[in-house]
């Protein structure tokens, strides 16, 4: 399978190299396993690998076929054709990291672009090519504090409603190190100044979310002066579709973005590949691990792109590099280009106000419900934590039978909140859809 | 006096293209009464380009003809295994199926995808020789840092506190000492020996019982099978250390020799390289991570499982697991599910003999180059090699060319370079892996371009000094874009306000 050579071509080649079989290219490998038998099928064709992979997706029942108001780090939203038409481009998706910018002035320029979005979108100076995802992005912004601090201040302080798997994902990335993570004992229901109470001055690092994991939007401009007075950085991860509407984080004094790119025209497809945003001051610039661009001149004259501060870099420092980030998730941020491209500074603001009245509209109906209630009082972009009258796992297996994809369960994140609903309403979501969504959580609620 | 003149753009950023008022994408009105915007949170400014959809369109699609990719010509770059990526994996991963399909979803409405992460893990083991595989790793890098965690979480559960040294051999990508920078573990550099292999005596002299590990790529970044392979896995076992594998090089080896039997405990796959998934111009990859059964506990989870055995007509229940010592996630949700269906089409459509296949002629096609390409070039460990070899770019008595005018030239052929300087163990290295979806032909006429420039570098080495000549851009200024660091560009200030 998709070997273009004859016989002709392999006797000849044999021949050349100067040997008689193929297996003679393998003699001299060491070991008394050679040839083993893996046990694996024979293979198929295309059109029998497609009806078998046909059959496997079709076992799946898709947000699109459901009623669905799962978020939880990963949305469903639009995404219009031009984006995976552009994608779908083999010079785009089947290049590689651009080292040879002479032919790979496409890639270069479209991360360049990205770079520059990303930049006026989260109100920082510069932005890498992009991270595997929202929780690799974040401990990359913790790996990078506690390296700017050369390893003196230990303390990182996680905010309780960061995506718990990116507070997972920092404990694995710091597990062998000496980081000191604290903050997410702390209520989910206390408000930023909680955190600002335990910033001191062994703090590298404070992260949170914005909006948060459960949907709150807090101005942190506070926490951010309380952070940068015990000289401490300040990093807020972001939804970049909020964006569109909320204020910039670069406005409140955060000295990093992070974000999860997904919501940007990448499809859900069950949780990977997304993209991971990572944006900074021009400050802290070499500090930052990834892929940068920058904009220079070819021996013509004209305007092109290189990788630079390529010695912050794994392939240049080995041991002493920021990170050992190499391939990233190039095809991702293109992506997220050409949606934010397509979309310009209208279409972004007009998506994202929709996304917050069909939220504002499902949460008031909701709970206008007995026994309903909106967890938290805080505002809310398009996300809301919903006390229902029952645990929300039966809830949710209940909205099952309805066709329903109901929110996630926050019982998984904390026993206290096992009668929590996390509920997400993008513009996907009709009128009609919460409208029976509102009428099977009243039903489902009743018996 | 010389006027300045701007830099002349070859195509215009979006942000030059931007004219305000326009849009290329529309949204519904709301259905839906309206809520109050939360006054103070609103921003007041979004300074984005505004542009109209077939302005775009056109812009990304002239972008896209400023690349080349393996669609438009051969990219024997070493290392990177870019072989040809199958069309069909792109149609089967849109499948909304697929392609639409929540990560938090309850297991029972997803039993396709599972079935098939749990199918995907079955075949990988089976490809390498491991008992258990975890899918979540996002790329090499991703895997080699999960890898190494894992071994430090061994020796700790085990009590084990003084292992802190990992062994690097000195041919090792830039990603192996940076990944176990990362876990706080302190590197040594391994020498090679005259052939290429890891030293032995260097070796032996570090195995001792402070010592965590070893990370061996195998083949390694020479293109060559370590013969000390056995030896080096024994070695470092004895003084109770691991041994990780980078599995860039796996493409050698499917269905021809197990990582596992050799004694590497610990590896990462590519599924970018080996298993066809593209490149996508630096990523997404997929990095999953295989291990022996002593180390299966350890793995990052969740990890697709039979949650409940399959009875009679009933077929078996899929969930997802953690290992119970687990290192813990590595990245949110359950890995590159999209990457890992396309591998997955691919390792179906081979099946067991079109995998050995695929590494038989992967490894024909390198030892075909390598066989015309040795008197014209200097191969510093000149043996039978794997699926790639490093030969220098250099020639003593043309002191002035360097691998990388060699490289700039070839593009004026229509080929992408080698990698250039890596391995670092070779002068002016030119790493060069054709892989196995390259003809005859394809390879004899790259091989014609290099002779050519072997010869252009006695006679006219300007021409590779000041190459390429037939490509839409000239050489780059790296120095100044490091120097005047322009990393965006932004909105004029009257058309942002
Ligand atoms: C030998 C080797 N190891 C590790 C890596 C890193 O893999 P990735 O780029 O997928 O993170 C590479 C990548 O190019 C490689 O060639």
């Amino acid at each position: 399978m998709f070997l273009p050579h004859t016989d002709a071509d392999r006797e000849a080649m044999l021949r050349a190299i100067g040997v008689k079989r193929m297996e003679d290219l393998f003699k001299n490998l060491p070991g008394d396993h050679l040839f083993p038998e893996l046990g694996l099928p024979p293979g198929m064709t295309e059109m029998e690998a497609r009806a078998e992979l046909q059959g496997i997706a079709e076992a799946n029942e898709t947000v699109a076929e459901m009623v669905s108001f799962l978020g939880a780090g990963a949305y469903h939203h639009y995404s219009p054709a031009t984006v995976d038409a552009i994608l779908s481009r083999g010079e785009f998706y089947t290049a590689y990291t651009p080292y040879q910018p002479e032919i790979s002035q496409g890639t270069l320029q479209a991360i360049f672009e990205y770079q520059s979005m990303i930049a006026s979108l989260t109100g920082m100076d510069v932005s890498n090519a992009s991270h595997y995802d929202g929780a690799t992005a974040v401990a990359e912004a913790v790996n990078m504090a506690y390296h700017h601090f050369r390893g003196k201040r230990k303390k990182i302080v996680l905010s309780p409603a960061l995506h718990p798997h990116y507070r997972e994902t920092v404990h694995t990335y710091t597990r062998d190190s000496d980081y000191q993570i604290v903050g997410e004992e702390i209520a989910f229901e206390a408000a930023p100044s909680e955190l600002a109470s335990i910033i001191d001055m062994d703090t590298a690092l404070v992260v949170v979310q914005y909006p948060d994991f459960f949907g709150r939007v807090f101005d942190f401009s506070e926490l951010a002066s309380a952070a940068h007075q015990a000289g401490a950085l300040i990093a807020v991860h972001v939804n970049p579709l909020a964006l569109g509407l909320l204020k910039p984080p670069g406005e409140f004094g955060a000295d990093i973005v992070t974000g999860e790119g997904q919501p940007l025209g990448i499809p859900l497809s069950y949780g990977g590949p997304y993209l991971g945003i990572f944006a900074t001051r021009e400050k802290y610039v070499r500090k930052m691990a990834g892929r940068l661009v920058g904009e220079t001149v070819d021996s013509r004259g004209q305007r092109g792109y290189v990788l630079t501060l390529s010695t912050r870099e794994q392939h240049i420092r080995r041991e002493r590099a920021t990170s050992n980030i190499c391939t990233n998730q190039g095809l991702m941020a293109l992506a997220a280009a050409v949606y934010l491209s397509l979309l310009g500074k209208n279409g972004l603001r007009q998506v994202a106000e929709l996304n917050y009245h069909k939220a504002h509209y499902a949460a008031t109906q909701i709970a206008a419900l007995p026994g309903f209630e909106l967890a938290f009082d805080a505002p809310f972009f398009n996300e809301f934590a919903l006390r229902c009258p029952l645990p929300a796992a039966e809830i949710n297996e209940q909205l099952l039978d309805y066709d329903i994809l109901g929110g996630y369960d926050l019982g998984q994140v904390s026993a206290d909140l096992s009668h929590c609903l996390l509920v997400a309403v993008t513009e996907m979501n009709s009128r009609e859809e919460i409208d029976y969504f509102v009428s099977a959580l009243a039903e489902v609620s009743h018996d | 006096m010389t006027e300045f003149t701007a830099p002349k753009p070859v195509e215009p950023t979006v942000y030059d293209l931007s004219s305000p008022g326009r849009q290329g994408a529309y949204f519904p009105q709301p259905d839906i009464p309206l809520a109050d915007l939360p006054e103070d949170l609103l921003r007041q400014d979004l300074p984005l380009p505004e542009l109209a959809e077939i302005d775009v369109v056109r812009h990304f699609t002239r972008l896209s003809q400023l690349n080349h990719g393996v669609d438009t010509g051969f990219y024997p770059l070493g290392s990177c295994t870019m072989k040809f990526n199958p069309k069909i994996n792109e149609v089967v991963a849109r499948l909304p199926g697929f392609a639409q399909i929540h990560p938090l979803q309850p297991i029972e409405t997803v039993q396709g995808a599972l079935g098939l992460m749990y199918e995907t893990q079955e075949w990988l083991k089976a490809i390498s020789g491991y008992d258990a595989v975890s899918l979540q790793p996002a790329a090499g890098a991703h895997g080699e840092l999960t890898g190494v965690l894992i071994i430090r979480a061994y020796h700790l559960a085990r009590g084990d506190h003084k292992r802190v040294k990992m062994l690097i051999p000195d041919s090792a990508h830039g990603t192996n000492p940076a990944s176990s920078a990362m876990s706080g573990l302190e590197i040594i550099e391994i020498p090679s020996d005259a052939r290429g292999n890891v030293d032995l005596e260097a070796l032996r002299a570090h195995c001792d019982d402070t010592l965590a590990g070893l990370m061996i790529t195998n083949p390694n970044t020479l293109g060559l099978f370590d013969e000390n392979l056995t030896e080096v896995c024994q070695l470092v076992h004895q003084a109770g250390g691991l041994v990780y594998g980078d599995g860039a090089n796996l493409n050698a080896l499917m269905g021809i020799a197990r990582p596992a039997d050799y004694g590497i405990d610990v590896m990462h796959f590519n599924l970018h390289k080996t298993f066809s998934t593209p490149h996508g111009g630096g990523g997404p990859g997929s990095g999953p991570v295989g291990v022996t059964a002593k180390l299966a506990p350890f793995l990052p989870g969740p990890i697709a499982a039979v949650v409940e055995e399959a009875a009679g007509e009933e077929p078996p229940l899929y969930g997802l697991v953690n290992p119970e010592q687990s290192i813990g996630r590595v990245k949110a949700f359950h890995g590159h599910f999209g990457v890992i269906v396309r591998a997955f089409t691919y390792m179906l459509m081979l099946g067991e003999e079109g995998l050995r296949a695929a590494s038989e002629h992967a490894v024909l096609n390198a030892n075909y180059l390598q066989a015309r390409l040795r008197d014209a070039y200097h191969i510093p460990y000149d043996r039978i090699c794997m699926h790639e070899f490093v030969m220098e770019g250099r020639w003593e008595d043309v002191p002035d060319v360097h691998a990388l005018d060699i490289s700039k030239r070839l593009m004026d052929f229509g080929f992408h370079p080698p990698t250039n300087y890596f391995p670092l163990i070779v002068h002016e290295a030119l790493m060069i892996e054709p892989t196995e979806t390259e003809s005859k032909e394809t390879l004899d006429a790259f091989v014609e371009a290099l002779l050519q420039i072997a010869e252009e570098a006695h006679t006219q080495p300007e021409v590779l000094k000041t190459a390429p000549h037939n490509t839409p851009f000239g050489r780059l200024d790296e120095v100044k874009a490091a120097r005047d660091l322009v990393l965006c560009c932004w909105l004029p200030e009257s058309a942002s306000a």
